[in-house]
């Protein structure tokens, strides 16, 4: 179009305005003439339609159907100044909300500050669209340390995970003051918002320790696909999801009767906890399929509860096998974890898979890195952890290594920022 | 700086602009006065006139469609002349653009925040607005190479203390000497670094020396005093040393910055911490790397309060948390002083280290916006 003069395009631009404003297809038009400069317009707005809102009575990031990628950091707070901390925690509300449309972190970051300024946006997600970015943030216990005031403003339910027998924990994976999480169905986009967001917090916070996720271990929707975890077994059938609106209330999301007075502004939130957990991959890919279903209580194939058909078939732990035993042990993974066996508790898990490279001796470092989210990590990880830690039999193949909890606040409603009630 | 405006034909997507042509708003459009409206839909951006004269030039922008909106003017690359962002739906909000140069840019309505936008030239006439020279920018700038030729004087004279030292066979004193001579060196590094192949001979290390090149210099004689014992070629690497140094002298002294030159310069020294000393590669024989880390923070602040006038005027916040941050880098390097200098970079833990990471992380994220604020 470079060969129009300007007035030219002035006057095709002023007919169809006219023609939006009057019959409505001057849009398109606009759109397409768009297109053919540069980008665009016209796949901004198709884009608009898929992206998960930012704002809402929850954060995002947890019923949201769980996206294929993960990037998780723990960061500790490195200043004193308990005010900076807060204009942080704002300045990555109006980072995030642009990034999980799509746009730059700041405006212009990429180029437009010009060629004597470092980029305000590190660029990486610049020709990519939101790919369903969710960027969700909570606050561990060790802020409501001394530093900040915090102290009457922590959660009852807000404490340290106990230690659970066979746990080998390692401190530069476990705990931190602030962690974010970022879910996307593109790798990248994942990763750029949390370097952008770690970027900003330098002198306020520093990353304690992080995680990259590579697929998805549990659907959080009944339209999804339940995705299988690095044993090769479908993981996650049981899960919560998104339309068990009562069951998340009860499970998920932090009542306001749960937290009263200085720490009313949880109401509508949830804990999140994480798990390292090291699969030793090798040790499982040389046990039988029989040992291995029995110690999960499905079958690998189709992922039905040992006993039944289907992946979805509910688990009935008096169906005997051919050996006259109960199909599913009494110590199998599924049993032990199952809401009968623990007082009615569950959870939200939204885990991703992991491999870190290796670990030196030739086996991968890989294995699943748990996120579950819950009303109460004490009254419902904590039992169920100990119950699976004190008998399951995958505890042979697997190893906890990193261990946090955190707060996640509830969402943000028109204008609100991150941090406002929690510092207000 | 000023900004260039854009050559007319890099202004490539259309402005949907306004329906009305009646005589009064082409008068208005001539005249260049008044606020520019400009309306923005989800899929059009429609503005009553694209021509103003240079200087302050005033929008009022009106989001009437159901996206969050934004507005652009743009100058050459795409740099941001002004912007509003966050326009809400149903919301009006004005802003103020300074344009000091006639010629063409563009504006760009953003719906949804993201992509190109709907763009248009734009057209800004009459004068160039005049800029005072600044004064205090070129004090800065005489400042920072008085400093510069004052540390190229004491690198002189450290540097042939030192070897004399190594020549004389005195490997304790020569040790004791070492990272001493190479203080003012690490103050004036990006400096320095900028006289071609001087830098590689005064201060390459092993592994970095260019093939074809010999390694010599300050490293080279650090291998000799803690690792290998001097050698029969010492002497003559300490003599070449010192001829290096003085060459260095020679151009330090002549050198002509400019502003741009000690922002980055500030920054510089700072990557060279981040880079070089925290990871303890820089001074790998002789452990000696927080000293060069103190000299190179005392460059980067040398450069710093060069600057300080300027960026007093121009964004005193930033140099308040410069100043602030330096402090606590300064804390943190404190820790490890002795009564002679500095512990060895193997005596820290690597927590230690970390919180070291950390405060360099914070002075250099802050720093790396002086450019931007030099430039503007």
């Amino acid at each position: 179009m470079t060969d129009l003069s300007r007035r030219r395009l002035l006057g095709v631009g002023a007919g169809a305005a006219v023609v939006g404003a009057v019959a409505g297809v001057g849009g398109a038009y606009a759109a397409q003439q768009g297109s053919e400069g540069s980008d665009g317009s016209a796949t901004v707005g198709q884009a608009d339609e898929a992206d998960v809102p930012f704002r809402g009575a929850h954060q995002s990031g947890i019923i949201t159907p769980a996206q294929d990628r993960m990037h998780f950091v723990a960061l500790d707070v490195v200043t004193e100044d308990r005010a900076a901390v807060a204009e942080m925690l704002k300045a990555w509300t109006r980072a995030a909300e642009r990034m999980t449309v799509g746009a730059e972190a700041a405006p212009g970051g990429v180029v437009g500050g010009g060629p004597y300024r470092a980029p305000e946006d590190t660029g990486e997600a610049y020709d990519l669209d939101a790919s369903d970015l969710t960027i969700t943030i909570g606050y561990g216990p060790s802020l409501f340390d001394d530093r900040f005031g915090l102290a009457d403003r922590r959660p009852a339910a807000l404490q340290d995970l106990p230690g659970f027998v066979g746990d080998d924990l390692d401190p530069g994976r476990s705990g931190g003051d602030l962690c974010i999480q970022a879910c996307a169905n593109d790798p990248q986009v994942a990763v750029h918002a949390v370097r952008n967001l770690v970027r900003m917090g330098f002198g306020v916070v520093s990353v304690r320790w992080s995680q990259l996720g590579f697929g998805r271990t549990s659907s959080t929707t009944r339209d999804q696909v339940t995705p299988r975890n690095m044993f090769g077994f479908k993981d996650g059938t049981n899960n919560l999801k998104a339309e068990d609106t009562a069951a998340l209330s009860e499970h998920v999301w932090v009542q306001p009767a749960d937290v009263p007075g200085d720490s009313a502004w949880m109401a509508g939130g949830s804990y999140l906890v994480a798990r390292r957990i090291r699969m030793h991959i090798e040790i499982w890919d040389r046990t039988t399929l029989q040992e291995q279903q029995d110690i999960i209580g499905r079958d690998k194939g189709e992922g039905a509860p040992l006993g039944q058909k289907a992946e979805f078939d509910a688990l009935d732990f008096a169906t005997k096998g051919a050996d006259g035993k109960p199909a599913i042990a009494v110590d199998a993974h599924v049993a032990l974890a199952h809401e009968s066996r623990l007082n009615g508790i569950r959870i939200l898990r939204r885990g991703y898979n992991f491999t870190d490279g290796s670990d030196g001796l030739g086996h991968l470092d890989a294995g699943l890195f748990f996120i579950g989210f819950m009303r109460d990590a004490q009254k419902q990880f904590v039992p169920m952890q100990r119950a699976l830690a004190a008998k399951d039999g995958l505890n042979e193949y697997i190893e906890h290594t990193g261990s946090a909890v955190f707060a996640c606040p509830p969402g943000l409603g028109p204008d609100a920022h991150w941090g406002q009630d929690l510092f207000s | 700086m000023r900004i260039a405006p854009v050559p007319a034909s890099l202004g490539v997507a259309i402005l949907l602009a306004t329906a009305a042509c009646g005589s009064s708003d082409e008068t208005t459009a001539a005249s260049g006065k008044g606020p520019i409206t400009v309306e923005a839909t989800d899929t059009s951006c429609t503005v009553d006139r694209s021509e103003a004269t240079a200087g302050t030039i005033e929008f009022t922008v009106r989001n009437t469609g159901s996206k969050v909106n934004e507005f652009y003017v743009y100058g050459e690359g795409d740099q941001i002349i002004g912007e509003v962002e966050n326009i809400t739906p149903g919301l009006t909000r004005s802003f103020h653009v300074e344009v000091a140069s006639p010629g063409t840019y563009q504006m760009a309505c953003k719906p949804g925040m993201k992509g190109k936008g709907i763009r248009a030239d734009f057209t800004v006439t009459g004068a160039t607005t005049s800029q005072a020279p600044d004064a205090a920018m070129a004090a800065a700038v005489t400042s920072y190479q008085a400093f510069v030729s004052a540390q190229s004087d004491e690198l002189l004279t450290r540097t042939t203390e030192f070897v004399a030292l190594v020549k004389a066979g005195k490997v304790k004193e020569a040790k004791a000497a070492f990272p001493v001579a190479r203080g003012p060196w690490e103050r004036i590094e990006p400096v320095a670094e900028s006289f071609g192949d001087l830098d590689p001979m005064i201060d390459g290390r092993e592994d970095v020396v260019e093939e074809g090149m010999e390694f010599t210099g300050f490293h080279r004689l650090e291998k000799d005093l803690w690792d290998t014992g001097l050698q029969s070629d010492s002497g003559a690497i300490a003599d070449k040393l010192l001829v290096d140094v003085k060459e260095i002298v020679v151009q330090g002294q002549a050198v002509q910055l400019n502003p741009l030159q000690l922002a980055n310069g500030a920054k510089g020294l700072l990557d060279e911490v981040a880079v070089g000393k925290i990871t303890g590669e820089e001074d790998r024989y002789s452990h000696t790397d927080l000293y060069d880390f103190d000299e190179n923070v005392k460059g980067s602040k040398a450069a710093i309060d060069a600057l300080r006038p300027v960026l007093k005027a121009r964004d005193g916040a930033l140099l308040t948390n410069i100043d602030a941050r330096f402090q606590t880098l300064d804390t943190e390097l404190d820790k490890y002083r002795t009564d002679t200098g500095f512990k060895l970079y193997t005596e820290l833990t690597k927590d230690q280290v970390k919180a070291l990471s950390v405060a360099v992380d914070a002075v250099s994220e802050d720093i790396s916006k002086v450019a931007g604020v030099v430039a503007q």
